[in-house]
Formats: structure tokens, C-alpha cells, sequence
């Protein structure tokens, strides 16, 4: 695969919740190693988009490719078939999720989060599978508290087990959602630092939906802008924040700034 | 009517017997009763229409009918079938069935408990469905549930005199041969009165200690 073909590739894809139409009729595309950093408005469709990649929504209509193979259908004899249980789970091997409210296994140790998946999915020995949980969770800070269950932590280590537990599946793409939003203030850096060495030590495609702002700017190569199920506006991150061209764009930075977050 | 003591340490012996039949069989109906009810329960969650229905329908069955008519029925009816049982046996299956019908509902209750979210990591780690069933569900739904579960379990211990109904050799059935046998039913009833009241109590202990070590997870 060469670098200029677009490792998440979505057409015309359209959701509805009831009668709320979420996503209408959007594409875009990611390309490998990018960072891209999703925002708007609460109910704008940016969370649904994450949450479709990772299969926990259906889609009613339009195509998503994930280097270049199709998520939700499959090539049967030429045709499009829709996707089976199997074909879903061998695409969501590529990919990963941090959830804003974390959703750790609150009857597993902190070592268990992280080891559980591997070693179910792939079968590797515990071993083998305990010494990496400790390489991830020395990456996120977290080696001391691997035998601490997940109530005895805040926030912001849940969060970063969490991020572990994602990385031990070694997905291509991550995908972010809001995983700073439930934090405390104080607690938010921790996460973000994090995410800042995920981006210098790995090359992992990156999907970021969040209200951070300042860090959205700083850590994104691009940045898109949600309405009503669409984007409005893409961009550098400079051109978003400094010189948004939609009014929409800007009525929402200007909301955001008034709200005391930093751009 | 007086109470003679000497009757009481004369019958003692084949009323203990009685109890311990009688708790063999709540302690068989228990371990049905939950396995039943998982059962059950997850049938109704399933995906397959017909299968989760026919369950549902099966089970409100069992509910809605006498667990001494159920009794009589496998006791006394499957053997025109050619389902021979033995006493003790048929009277667990029964109160196994009934009482699972009612644990569904209490494992139904402690799955839906179990938050969206677990189910969402489950599968953002790729786990399949009976994994995540078997690893993640499970074990949080569980134990809230112990209480009400255990609760259930007292319920079908005291009910287990039905059983009677059908020749097995528990409490109630021992206490109704002796005072049959000596015309004397103050000391054998009061007794059995007795047992139920001790064992339920000490039952009560032990499920006030069940709720505070597992009446909730720690998130």
C-alpha cells in the first residue's frame, strides 16, 4: 500500500437515530499516520463517526474502507455482501478505542485490563502477554499500580490504563473520544501527555473528538469541523483556529473561547 | 394436650434425617433453579425470535402454574412416558424449574444492570460474543444478584413440605409418618415448625453477610 492511499476511506455514509438524522450522506478520508482531531457541537455526528469505525453502530447506508477492504460489507463473487460476525471481528483487529468514560473492567486488576483481550483473541501465553501489559502501562505511567483494581484509581489513570488496555490489540488506527472530557481539570494533562507520546513513539493513525482545544491545535495534522452530520470546514490547524472561513465555524470557536478554553 | 419430651427425643432421629433430606433437596433446587435461570435468561436475550419467545412462553408457564401440580406432574405423569424418577430427584427438577423461572428474572435484571459501556469495550477489544458473555458480563452481573438469589433459595427451602406430595422422605413427610404412627401430632409438627424457623433464621445470618460482601461492585 502505497503512503498516498487513505488508510480510512468513507463514502456517502448516513445514520439516523429514530427520526434525528445523525450522519447524511458524509465521506472524508484519513490518510496512514495522520492525526486528525474531530470537532463541533454536541450532536454534530462526531462521536457517531468514531463509534461506527469501531462497529458499535450500524451504518444505513454508504461504504467505509479500512486500508482498502471493505468494514461493513464483503466481496462475495463480486459482489457486496453485508458484513458477518467473523469479517467485522478480523476488521476490528485494526483498530482501537478509548472511551470518555473510560469503561475499564471494574472486576479485573489494572494488569488484567490490559492482558484479557490478547490473550483471549490472539492466544498468546499470559507470560509473554504480562510482560507487555507492564512495557504499556510503564509507557503510561501506570507499571506501579498494575495489581490496583480500577476503583482504586482517578480518573486520569483509569484513563491512561485504558489507552494501554487499547494499545495491547496494536491497532493501526485509535480512536479518541472525549477521553478528557469526564476528567477533573488537574487530571487532564496527564492524559494528554500520554496521547503526546502515543504520537511521538508510534505510527499509529489517530482520530481525536474533542473539546480540548489548545490541544487539538497542537497535536492534529488536520482539523475537521462538524454541523448537522457534515463538515463545514477542514483544515490546517491554523487556518481552523486562526481564520476559520465558515460563519458556523467561527460562531462555535467563539462559543468555545467564551466557555474558558484555551485555542 | 400436654408436650411429653421423651416422645420428642424418640421421634428426634428420624425428623433430623427428614432434615437433612430436606436440605439435600433445596440445596439440588438451588444449583438447577440458578443454572436454569441463566439459562432462560439468556435464551430471552437471544437474537433467535423463535427460541427467545418459546422460552419466554415456557417460562411464564411454569410461573403462572402450582408447583405441587408440577410436582404431580413429574412424578406421577412422566412415567407414562417412560420417565421413571426417582422421588427426591423428580422433587429437585421441580422445584429446580419453578424457582428458575423466578432467578431469570433476577439474572435479567442483574445483565441489564451491567453498563453499556462494558459491552462497548468488549467490543472495541475484539472479544466475541461468548467472551464477552463469559469475561465481561457474567462476572459484574453476578454478584449484585447473590442477594436476591439467595433470597430465592430461602423462599424454595420453605416450600420444599410439597414435596411430601410426591413420597419423598423429607421433614414434613417424616413428622406425618411418626405422628401417624402414634396419633400424636403436637410434638412432630411443632418440631418441624422449629427446624423451618432455625434454618431460616441461620439463613437470614448468612444472606445479610452475602449482601454486604457482594450487594455492590465497585466502579
Amino acid at each position: 500500500m502505497s503512503a498516498t492511499t487513505p488508510i480510512i476511506k468513507i463514502d456517502g455514509i448516513s445514520k439516523s437515530f429514530g427520526s434525528f438524522k445523525v450522519l447524511d450522506g458524509l465521506s472524508m478520508q484519513v490518510m496512514p499516520r495522520e492525526k486528525l482531531a474531530l470537532i463541533g457541537p454536541s450532536g454534530s455526528g462526531k462521536t457517531t463517526i468514531l463509534r461506527i469505525l469501531m462497529t458499535l453502530e450500524r451504518i444505513d447506508g454508504g461504504h467505509i474502507q479500512i486500508e482498502g477492504e471493505q468494514l461493513y460489507h464483503m466481496e462475495r463473487n463480486g459482489q457486496l455482501l453485508p458484513a458477518d460476525e467473523r469479517h467485522l471481528a478480523r476488521m476490528r483487529q485494526k483498530i482501537g478505542m478509548v472511551f470518555q468514560l473510560f469503561n475499564l473492567f471494574p472486576h479485573k486488576s489494572v494488569i488484567d485490563n490490559v492482558t484479557l483481550a490478547p490473550m483471549l483473541t490472539k492466544g498468546t501465553p499470559r507470560a509473554a502477554e504480562q510482560k507487555r501489559a507492564m512495557e504499556l502501562l510503564d509507557m503510561v505511567g501506570m507499571a506501579d499500580k498494575a495489581k490496583a483494581m480500577p476503583a482504586q484509581l482517578s480518573g486520569g489513570q483509569k484513563q491512561r490504563v485504558a489507552i494501554a488496555r487499547a494499545l495491547a490489540l496494536q491497532p493501526k488506527i485509535m480512536l479518541f473520544d472525549e477521553v478528557t472530557s469526564a476528567l477533573d481539570p488537574e487530571l487532564v494533562e496527564e492524559v494528554l501527555n500520554v496521547l503526546w507520546r502515543l504520537c511521538a513513539e508510534t505510527d499509529m493513525t489517530m482520530l481525536l473528538v474533542t473539546h480540548e482545544m489548545g490541544f487539538a491545535h497542537d497535536f492534529a495534522d488536520r482539523v475537521l469541523f462538524f454541523d448537522r452530520g457534515r463538515i463545514v470546514e477542514e483544515g490546517k490547524p491554523d487556518e481552523i483556529f486562526r481564520n476559520p472561513k465558515q460563519e458556523r465555524t467561527q460562531g462555535f470557536l467563539k462559543k468555545i473561547i467564551a466557555a474558558g478554553h484555551r485555542v | 394436650m400436654d408436650w411429653d419430651w421423651n416422645f420428642v427425643w424418640e421421634i428426634m432421629p428420624t425428623l433430623i434425617q427428614g432434615v437433612k433430606i430436606t436440605i439435600l433437596a433445596t440445596l439440588l433446587g438451588s444449583v438447577l433453579a440458578a443454572i436454569v435461570g441463566l439459562g432462560i435468561a439468556l435464551a430471552r436475550r437471544s437474537p433467535n425470535k423463535a427460541l427467545s419467545r418459546g422460552v419466554g412462553w415456557v417460562a411464564e408457564f411454569i410461573r403462572g402454574t402450582p408447583l405441587l401440580v408440577q410436582l404431580y406432574f413429574i412424578f406421577y405423569v412422566l412415567p407414562d412416558i417412560g420417565i421413571l424418577l426417582p422421588p427426591l430427584v423428580a422433587g429437585a427438577i421441580g422445584l429446580g424449574l419453578h424457582y428458575g423461572t423466578y432467578t431469570a428474572e433476577v439474572y435479567r435484571a442483574g445483565i441489564d444492570n451491567v453498563p453499556r459501556g462494558q459491552w462497548e469495550a468488549a467490543k472495541a477489544c475484539n472479544l466475541s460474543a461468548r467472551q464477552t458473555w463469559s469475561h465481561i458480563i457474567i462476572p459484574q452481573a453476578i454478584p449484585p444478584m447473590i442477594p436476591a438469589l439467595a433470597n430465592y433459595f430461602i423462599a424454595m427451602f420453605k416450600e420444599t413440605p410439597l414435596l411430601s406430595a410426591i413420597t419423598v422422605l423429607e421433614l414434613m413427610n417424616q413428622a406425618k409418618s411418626v405422628a401417624n404412627t402414634y396419633y400424636r401430632y403436637l410434638e412432630p409438627i411443632t418440631l418441624v415448625g422449629a427446624f423451618f424457623l432455625a434454618i431460616s433464621l441461620i439463613s437470614v445470618v448468612l444472606l445479610r453477610w452475602l449482601e454486604r460482601r457482594y450487594g455492590k461492585i465497585e466502579r
